[in-house]
């Protein structure tokens, strides 16, 4: 180091002049560290959001095949013309789609072959033929052409999602299945339409039946429940808080409590539900009743401290003139300045409901992983979310729930991103400066 | 119509109506009596109302709840009762399939197997339809009972705005008490759960053992066959899976303090504010995305590409490395700590950049030298919360790291965490009272406390921040 003591002024300026280069370098570095970091930070978003879509957007058609039926309907109706549900059970409907395609291929024999070939077929093509015959009552139109759906398999290659390079011990449909694909594509025997399936079902082992439906629903539910509890206590715990605690060792106590709970990790409080609320209470595992109270107890931390905040917000002089008027302190709290909170609490209820709609790790816990085919009726029906549904898809080896999972997360942060922009528009529309 | 009593809903409903009607009764007869009397009543008319909603609503609200959590106990024990004096020599391990069957045949869902199980499960029916008329009529007495005693209570001078006044006031009280009561809860039920766990499985072991094995189950369906693995029980120490969950930590970590600090340090002291406002938000939509959707990606996009990046380099990488999963989770932990450190940057007084410059340093110098020096408690809070975050994620490790617990440091391979321990004994079809889900609640405590000590050493951190420059 230079002794700037025995340094002439002229010197002194020139050894600064010297360094200056370099400590603006350094300033500079530090800078550009800041811009790559976020921009690292923007790019793995970018990349992540690209991902899902890319590889979701697929699942919005699935693949059909088309059958020429003659359904034989004297074996299926009454005597009215209408579809008899005992012997519509009784009937194979997956047997008569198999033999139609069959006919497609009379070249075909042998009993592994003709199995190759019906595995073309969705395992529920049959079933949901008749569920929507059943559901129409009657058969309008017994023989021509119908269109099923083919199974997962057909569905990726179709999609482009199977490779057709790589070695056939390794690929789900062997050289001949495609051979026999490529025919019913020259007929003109293979469409791609819009997935209904996927909106309107819920989960089902076959990726080509599976839907987000029933997850939706029992998401819906366990939220509704959340709200129920958690905006209310949450309310009421900040205007005690607020305006009726005295300071002491109890108030404290609340106040830590409500800080650390807001950091406790979220399958902690899937524990917690697992062993009080199913195991001391007794309650039913997988219900959305049970999910949604978790979630609530997770939530309320946050949705007291937003409320705080805006009744922080709200003047103090609007509670003094109503004391001042003879007010009662409820009333001033409860009249007054709860309306001019409600907006920011509700804004924070609603991210708060977004946090929750996210969770994933407390309700696997009380059980709302399960394989569910109905969509939930109730409170206490079995159910699943949609997150769960993700996280139970994503572990499929079926690469058509690959694609179906990613779709899932698409439909679940278009939910996310709707919740936050309400949020955003009630905070801009409703909020008042004082 | 009166079928719908039967159910909770309906009852909830019916309640809610009674409720309603008598505010407005209520408010009518306080009015009706002032006037008989010529008197202003004490409060204002729908006070009474609100009195009377309260006695009616709040007790036959509470008895429902209650009548309905005890009925499900009672009438299986009512039902267990019946079968032993039916059938004494029944194993005990078919007690709980003859009573789902008997259940069933309440329900009509099952034909019954013989004339025993036809009269148990018509026994069944008969005593839970008493149970849900007793309970219509329970509940329902008693909230006339509480509309009874409020119309007897109001009068003119009764000052039922004050006494609604305390009500509410005590109610908001226990509002607020519920976040002690949850903490309470948790850890009474870790604890509760963690310590009948120890009392089957030693306490040094569980904390020093190096070995985890839970699934003794997966070994052949034999027990006590291999005595390294612990016998029946499984073998349940720790440490491989503490370790564990702190390399994927440390990874993390390493990946989100220079990523979140140095795009604080840019928002706060180099960003226009134009170019904040576009970035913050931006790094806030990175907070905002579910968790289970970082898991996906680091399981089926991450994992793989590192794994195709070590085959190119010659390097075995697991395909459910710590990496993966290590990386994904420090992304998902940056904007938690750009914003915390960004708000305690923020926070250092202008004065000692003032003083600075006017000492002549450039502005890179006075941020490293001058203000993250001053902000380091901040700094150190917000890193120990990034901790406290990364050792409690979940879905992220239970989508992309392993299952089998590997004391290794080797970021490349396999490792397990707590919480994916804590998810894999709890799902699936186990006894809830083997030691194999118990040992998930000793985890759970574990857990609960490191986050705790964690969260607790953060505020501590952020306060002495606020009290240097105060």
């Amino acid at each position: 180091m230079t002794n700037f003591a025995e340094l002439s002024t002229e010197d002194r300026l020139k050894h600064l002049q010297g360094t200056l280069a370099k400590r603006h370098a350094k300033e500079k570095r530090l800078k550009t560290y800041g811009i790559i970091a976020i921009t690292f930070a923007i790019t793995f978003l970018v990349v992540l959001l690209t991902t899902v879509v890319s590889n979701g957007y697929t699942a919005l058609q699935q693949t059909e095949m088309r059958l020429a039926l003659d359904i034989p309907v004297e074996e299926l109706v009454d005597e009215n013309g209408t579809i008899d549900l005992k012997k519509s059970a009784d009937f194979n409907w997956s047997g008569m789609l198999k033999k139609s395609l069959r006919k497609n291929f009379p070249e075909v024999k042998g009993m592994m072959d003709r199995r190759n070939l019906s595995d073309l077929l969705s395992a529920n093509a049959g079933y949901e033929l008749r569920q929507d015959l059943e559901k129409m009552g009657r058969i309008d139109r017994p023989s021509g052409y119908f269109w099923v759906k083919t199974s997962d398999d057909v569905d990726m290659l179709m999609k482009g999602r199977m490779s057709r390079d790589i070695p056939e011990d390794q690929r789900r449909l062997s050289n001949v299945q495609i051979g026999w694909v490529d025919q019913l594509v020259d007929q003109g025997a293979i469409r791609k339409v819009f997935n209904k399936s996927f909106f309107t079902k819920a989960d089902s082992r076959e990726p080509e039946s599976a839907g987000i439906l029933g997850a939706v629903v029992g998401s819906a539910l366990a939220l509704i429940v959340t709200v129920v509890f958690a905006l209310p206590l949450a309310v009421m715990a900040a205007i005690y808080l607020e305006y009726f605690a005295k300071p002491g060792r109890v108030t404290d106590l609340i106040e830590v409590n409500i800080n650390n709970l807001a950091a406790v990790p979220s399958i902690v409080f899937g524990l917690l539900g697992l062993a009080v609320f199913l195991g001391f209470f007794g309650m039913p595992r997988s219900a959305p009743l049970v999910g949604g109270m978790v979630l609530a107890l997770m939530t309320l931390p946050t949705i007291i401290i937003a409320t705080r905040a805006s009744i922080r917000a709200v003047p103090s002089s609007i509670r003094d003139a109503a004391l001042g008027i003879g007010a009662s302190p409820m009333q001033a709290a409860l009249d007054h300045v709860l309306p001019l909170a409600a907006p920011g609490i509700l804004t924070g209820t609603i991210i708060g409901l977004a946090q929750a709609l996210g969770e994933t790790a407390p309700l696997i816990m009380i059980g709302m992983v399960a394989f569910i085919v109905d969509v939930p009726d109730g409170l206490t029906s079995p159910a699943t979310a949609l997150p769960v549904q993700i996280f139970i898809w994503s572990d499929s080896a079926e690469r058509a729930f690959y694609e179906r999972s990613s779709l899932a997360i698409v439909c679940l942060l278009l939910f996310l991103i709707v919740m936050n922009l309400t949020a955003v528009i009630l905070r801009k529309k409703l909020e008042r400066k004082w | 119509m009166l079928d719908a009593l039967f159910s909770f809903g309906g009852l909830l409903v019916f309640i809610l109506a009674l409720t309603i009607g008598s505010f407005f009764f209520s408010k009518k007869r306080i009015a009706s009596m002032a006037q008989v009397a010529g008197t202003k009543p004490h409060s204002l008319g729908f006070y009474y109302g609100l009195y009377a909603a309260i006695w009616v609503f709040v007790p036959a609200i509470l008895l429902l709840v209650a009548f309905t959590a005890a009925t499900k106990p009672f009438l299986e024990n009512l039902i267990l009762q019946s079968l032993l004096t039916a059938q004494p020599n029944l194993p005990e391990s078919f007690v709980p399939l003859k009573i789902a069957q008997i259940k069933n045949i309440a329900n009509g869902f099952i034909a019954p197997e013989d004339d025993v199980m036809a009269a148990l499960g018509q026994e069944y029916a008969n005593a839970r339809l008493m149970m849900s008329k007793l309970r219509i009529a329970v509940v329902l007495l008693v909230g006339l009972l509480g509309l009874g005693f409020a119309l007897w209570r109001i009068s003119p001078q009764f000052k039922s705005r004050i006494v609604f006044e305390n009500f509410m006031r005590r109610t908001f009280f226990i509002a607020a008490v519920i976040a002690i009561l949850t903490t309470i809860g948790i850890v009474a039920s870790l604890l509760f759960e963690a310590l009948r766990f120890f009392a089957a499985y030693s306490f040094l072991d569980f904390f020093f053992g190096t070995h985890w094995a839970p699934n003794v189950a997966l070994r052949g369906g034999e027990p006590a066959a291999d005595e390294d693995v612990g016998g029946a029980s499984g073998a349940y120490g720790m440490v491989p899976v503490m370790a564990g969950t702190l390399l994927i930590a440390i990874i993390a970590m390493a990946v989100a303090v220079p990523i979140g600090l140095f795009s604080a340090i840019y928002m706060a002291e180099f960003a226009s504010p134009k170019v904040r406002d576009f970035i913050k938000p931006t790094l806030e939509v990175l907070a905002g995305i579910p968790t289970v959707v970082y898991g996906f990606f680091a399981a089926l996009t991450a994992a793989p590409f590192f794994r195709s990046i070590g085959l190119n380099l010659g390097m075995d990488v697991s395909s459910q490395s710590a990496l993966a999963a290590g990386a994904v989770m420090g992304v998902m932990i940056i904007p938690f700590i750009s914003s915390l450190s960004d708000d305690v940057i923020s926070a250092v007084p202008q004065s000692l950049r003032d003083g600075a410059y006017g000492l002549g340093s450039t502005k890179g110098e006075t941020v490293t030298k001058v203000v993250l020096p001053a902000a380091l408690p901040g700094l150190i809070g917000a890193f120990l919360l990034g901790i406290s975050r990364a050792i409690g994620e979940t879905m992220i490790v239970v989508m992309a790291a392993g299952v089998s617990a590997n004391l290794t440091a080797n970021p490349l391979e396999s490792v397990t965490t707590v919480t994916v321990q804590i998810v894999m004994l709890l799902t699936g079809d186990t006894v809830f009272d083997s030691p194999k889900t118990l040992s998930a609640f000793a985890l759970g405590i574990t857990l609960f406390t490191v986050t705790l000590l964690l969260n607790i050493g953060a505020l501590t951190a952020a306060r002495r921040l606020g009290e240097k420059y105060d």
